[in-house]
C-alpha cells in the first residue's frame, strides 16, 4: 500500500520512513515485511488497516526505510498511542501534522468478536477514509504549506499533548519491563507493563508490547477477553480516533 | 552485588550501590559511569550543565543520592530487584514539542543500517509507525 504511494509521490519529494514498534525485534519485523506470499496474512488485518484487495495484493517489500524501534521510541518521542499513526514533517524539519491515525476509522468497534470478521460497511468506510487521508497527503506533497492540509504552528500545538507526569513514568515503568524481558524475567516484564498501562490507559503500545513479548502471540491480534474489555472501558471514546482532515484554510 | 541503572540510552552494571528505600546510592565514579553527571566542586555537571547538589544529595562517604536528584529533574525513578530505570522529564518532552520541530532519531533498518530522521532534511517525510501484525 505505502510502496505504491511512495512510487506516485517521491518524484515530487516525499520519503516515507515507516517504524515498527516491536519489541520481539529485527526476525519478526522481517517476517512480515519480506513475507514471501503477503496473501498469508489474515483479510481481517487488511480490512482493518482500510486495504482493498486490490491493493493488498499487489503489495510488494517497501523500499523506503524500515527501521525497527524495539523500545517505541518514536512512540515517546512523537506522543503515538496506537498503530497506525502517521507524522507529516516538512523540508525545514517542522512538524505539520502531529501522530494521528493514518487514514483509519474505529475498525475494532465494527469487529465481530466471535468470527472476527469486519462488516461490509465498515470495510468500505474504511478504505474510503484511507484514500481520503491519503489524498490529503497527495495535496500536501503538491501544494506544501499552502495545502489545506499543513497545519499552522498554533494547530501543531493545540493538537500535540505533551506527556504528563503519568506518562513519563509509565515510559519509564516500560523501560524498566523491556529490561527484564531482555533478562529473562518474564513475569517482571509483565508487571512492569501492566503497571504502564494501568498509568496510561490512553496508550496501546503498551498493551501491544506485552503482548508481542510473548512468542506465541507475535502476528495475531490481541483477541484475549482483557483486550475487548479495555476496548469496552474506552466507552464512546474511540480506540482509533479518526484523524480530523477539514482543511486549515 | 552488582545494581543495574538504565539512564536515557545506557544500561550500566554498577558494584557497590547502596540502597535505601527508593533511593539509589552511588559513588560518584558509578554515578558518572550510569549517568554522565559528574560530581565537581560545583554541583552535578555534564557537558556545560551544572547542578547545585543538595547537602543531603551526598553523604559521608561521598555517595550521591540518584533518586533525589532524578526526582529534582522531574525524572522518575522506578525499580525491581537489581534493575533501576531512570526516566526522562515530562517538562522537557513538552518544551521539545511546543517547538514544532520535529524531534530527531536515529534507527537501525533490517540490514542493521542507521538511518537519521534529520539525514531527510530538505524533503517532505511521511513518518508511520506499524505494529508488527
Amino acid at each position: 500500500m505505502w510502496q505504491a504511494i511512495y512510487e506516485e509521490l517521491r518524484g515530487a519529494g516525499l520519503e516515507i520512513i515507516a517504524v515498527a514498534f516491536d519489541a520481539a525485534g529485527t526476525a519478526a519485523v522481517e517476517a512480515k515485511i519480506r513475507c514471501p506470499d503477503i496473501a498469508e496474512r489474515p483479510t481481517m488485518i487488511a480490512d482493518l488497516m482500510g486495504w482493498s484487495p486490490e491493493l493488498w495484493a499487489q503489495q510488494a517489500p517497501p523500499t523506503y526505510p524500515c527501521l525497527i524501534d524495539e523500545t517505541h521510541l518514536v512512540a515517546e518521542l512523537y506522543g503515538m498511542v496506537n498503530v497506525p499513526q502517521g507524522v507529516w514533517i516538512d523540508e525545514q524539519g517542522r512538524i505539520v501534522r502531529p501522530a494521528e491515525s493514518a487514514g483509519t476509522i474505529d475498525m475494532v468497534r465494527h469487529l465481530n468478536r466471535e468470527t472476527l470478521e469486519l462488516p461490509d460497511a465498515a470495510v468500505k468506510a474504511g478504505a474510503s477514509a484511507r484514500m481520503a487521508y491519503i489524498d490529503a497527503l497527495r495535496d500536501w506533497v503538491k501544494n506544501g504549506e499552502k495545502s489545506p492540509y499543513a497545519l499552522p504552528p498554533e494547530e501543531v500545538k493545540r493538537r500535540m499533548k505533551g506527556p504528563g507526569e503519568a506518562e513519563v513514568l509509565a515510559a519509564t515503568h516500560a523501560k524498566l519491563g523491556r529490561h527484564l524481558f531482555a533478562q529473562g524475567d518474564n513475569a517482571g516484564g509483565r508487571r512492569h507493563f501492566a503497571e504502564a498501562s494501568r498509568l496510561c490507559p490512553d496508550s496501546w503500545n503498551y498493551r501491544r508490547q506485552s503482548m508481542v513479548l510473548e512468542p506465541e502471540l507475535i502476528g495475531q491480534l490481541n483477541t484475549a477477553p482483557e483486550f475487548w474489555a479495555a476496548v469496552d472501558a474506552l466507552g464512546d471514546t474511540p480506540y482509533y480516533p479518526p484523524a480530523d482532515l477539514s482543511p486549515v484554510r | 552485588m552488582t545494581t543495574t541503572v538504565l539512564y536515557d540510552d545506557r544500561v550500566t552494571a554498577v558494584a557497590g550501590a547502596r540502597v535505601a528505600g527508593d533511593h539509589l546510592w552511588l559513588a560518584p565514579d558509578a554515578m558518572a559511569a550510569a549517568t554522565g553527571w559528574k560530581l565537581e566542586p560545583q554541583g552535578l555537571c555534564r557537558g556545560d550543565a551544572c547542578v547545585r547538589t543538595d547537602a543531603t544529595w551526598v553523604d559521608a562517604d561521598g555517595h550521591v543520592d540518584l533518586t533525589a536528584f532524578a526526582t529534582h529533574m522531574g525524572q522518575p525513578v522506578v525499580h525491581d530487584g537489581d534493575a533501576w530505570a531512570v526516566g526522562e522529564s515530562a517538562g522537557v518532552r513538552r518544551d521539545a514539542l511546543l517547538s514544532t520541530q520535529a524531534p530527531d532519531f536515529e534507527l537501525p533498518d533490517l540490514d542493521g543500517k542507521l538511518h537519521k530522521l534529520s539525514d531527510y532534511r530538505g524533503k517532505k517525510v511521511y513518518l508511520y509507525s506499524w505494529g508488527s501484525y
